[in-house]
């Protein structure tokens, strides 16, 4: 897909060694920023986005001409409001979207790396970010936010950078994948893999796409971002444009014609193999493992504010995964706040109007702004 | 703001670090942190009050204090209050022992089961007591485990619990509970307010 047009990147020159033990140089990073960094460049927000997003936020995303993907949290007078604050967004390493990706061109044999890319990992993302404070001139972030595969990028992040981030978000995420998240993204991963498209990887030079693989990939890592209660209430057990069953495997029910739809949007804007590794980095995150498995010396360094947000009906990263979190910090003393939402949205509750949610969301960064 | 938060905010020192379980909508958590620079957590059950303690800028956490202050390291706080809630927990004991591990000393304040107007209450009517702090019927009561002032004086006698300060409310008069007074004040007082230390 051609998305050099309405992508901002910034080259970066410094080498990065990343987790697996190889080294980058010359690396893109795309990013987006909305709002205005003000003269002590002390309003910017760094937002990480989930393992499908990208660094369109919000408004019209120029790629995909939808709305940005947190467009109901961020935005002028919004929760995350561009008025006031700066928002930046980097599309993560290993990405679609303009930054380093399996999609960029291997130097070393003329066509897309594909499956020669490096596995990379989160901390090999927000290490490529961070770049961007530099590029930006800012010493300190007023918050770092982000949900899900976001939400693992903030905990990263402050645990690498303890003093670059005023205000600690984490929404909807964990501190290590479970079983069953590894096992959902290798169902997505083993589906791509099943696609004789994907050819080991290489379909970009073989001019093929695995478009069915990425699809069936897509709609079973959206059922997991649901509640049963959602689907049921959504759905229930409609029929699809007809008046009765048809004896047969085509779409009978809403649902099934739903989560067709759902795999054949994505393969327009998202990579197979982009889809790989960011599954990859996910399954590798284990933040605790990192300090000799003490969660809280992870964020021992640290002096920020945190603010840690689940939902209910989210049984992709419960509310008990993200209490460990809150229970590692409080363990050190640390700043903490926590609520769980109430909300029959699933896992998809951050990215959707759920107005408890972005109620606290606006009434903790605005309060804390203030009290900067 | 209610005279018994301002008898809790007077026990309070300046400048230390404190935990309010039940802080509800964080009306004395406010009021600390902006008058006596308390570092101040609250720790609350219901979604709407923690909610309205985001928008106030306070740092609060949803949880129960039966089963959420384990995460707290012991002695990681000055002070921990519990205002009004502890006649409310199934086991109470156990929610002391917890307050007395994480506090360095502890503030709890009970409604008095003992008040006379309780008392005359279930004499006279011979229905359980309905009174300005004891609001609810006997079937919709959050509160399970009543006691009176003087009741919980023995409870901290027998549990070696020191109590280094008590006091006595009624309406806008606070008075010192001591050991030959204790009889007159469980009778005239609707609130008892203890710090207390293990």
């Amino acid at each position: 897909m051609n998305t050099e047009n309405n992508i901002k990147t910034l080259i970066v020159k410094k080498p990065l060694k990343l987790d697996c033990g190889k080294t980058i140089n010359e690396f893109p990073i795309a990013y987006e920023t909305y709002g205005t960094l003000n003269e002590k460049k002390d309003n910017a927000i760094l937002v990480f986005h989930a393992l499908t997003g990208d660094q369109f936020v919000t408004g019209l995303n120029p790629i995909t001409k939808k709305d940005g993907w947190w467009s109901y949290a961020v935005g002028p007078d919004k929760a995350i409001d561009t008025k006031k604050y700066f928002v930046i967004c980097a599309n993560v390493m290993g990405g679609c979207m303009g930054s380093f990706g399996p999609s960029h061109e291997d130097p070393s044999t003329g066509s897309a790396f594909g499956t020669n890319f490096p596995v990379i990992t989160i901390n090999d993302m927000v290490n490529a970010q961070y770049n961007l404070l530099g590029h930006f001139g800012i010493d300190k972030l007023f918050s770092i936010a982000g949900g899900s595969m976001g939400g693992m990028q903030v905990l990263q992040f402050i645990s690498n950078f303890p003093d670059k981030a005023k205000t600690v978000i984490p929404i909807a995420c964990t501190s290590s994948h479970s079983a069953q998240n590894i096992a959902f993204n290798e169902l997505g991963r083993q589906a791509i893999a099943a696609d004789s498209n994907w050819k080991d990887g290489d379909y970009s030079s073989k001019d093929t796409i695995p478009n069915k693989g990425l699809a069936v990939a897509r709609m079973a890592a959206h059922i997991t971002y649901l509640s049963k209660k959602g689907l049921q209430e959504k759905f229930g057990r409609k029929l699809q444009e007809r008046e009765d069953l048809k004896f047969g495997f085509d779409a009978d029910f809403q649902i099934e014609s739903y989560l067709r739809y759902q795999g054949s949007v994505f393969v327009d804007r998202f990579d197979a193999n982009s889809y790989l590794y960011i599954t990859r980095a996910m399954d590798y995150f284990d933040l605790a493992k990192q300090f000799k498995g003490n969660l809280s010396d992870a964020f021992r360094a640290t002096r920020a504010k945190f603010f840690i947000i689940s939902f209910t009906s989210d049984w992709l990263y419960p509310t008990q995964e993200n209490k460990d979190i809150v229970i590692a910090l409080n363990s050190i003393g640390a700043d903490v706040g926590f609520v769980e939402i109430e909300s029959d949205k699933g896992h998809d509750s951050f990215l959707l109007d759920v107005p408890d949610f972005l109620s606290a969301l606006k009434n903790f960064l605005d309060k804390s702004y203030t009290e900067n | 703001m209610k005279n018994e938060f301002k008898v809790i905010a007077e026990l309070i020192e300046k400048d230390i670090k404190v935990l309010d379980v039940g802080c509800g909508d964080g009306i004395l958590m406010e009021y600390l942190k902006n008058n006596k620079n308390t570092n101040i957590r609250g720790l609350e059950i219901s979604k709407s009050k923690v909610q309205e303690c985001i928008a106030k800028g306070l740092t609060v956490i949803e949880g129960n204090a039966e089963k959420d202050l384990k995460q707290f390291p012991d002695k990681s706080f000055e002070f921990v209050v519990l205002s009004q809630t502890l006649q409310a927990f199934l086991n109470p004991e156990l929610v002391i022992n917890e307050l007395l591990r994480v506090g360095k000393k502890a503030i709890v304040t009970i409604p008095n089961f003992g008040y006379w107007r309780v008392r005359l209450h279930l004499l006279i009517k011979g229905t359980m007591p309905i009174t300005k702090t004891l609001p609810d019927e006997w079937y919709n009561t959050p509160n399970i485990h009543m006691c009176s002032i003087k009741d919980f004086f023995y409870f901290a006698k027998s549990r070696n619990i020191k109590i280094f300060k008590s006091l006595a409310i009624n309406n806008q008069n606070v008075s010192i509970i001591n050991d030959s007074n204790l009889t007159i004040k469980n009778f005239f007082a609707d609130l008892g307010i203890f710090l207390i230390e293990k």
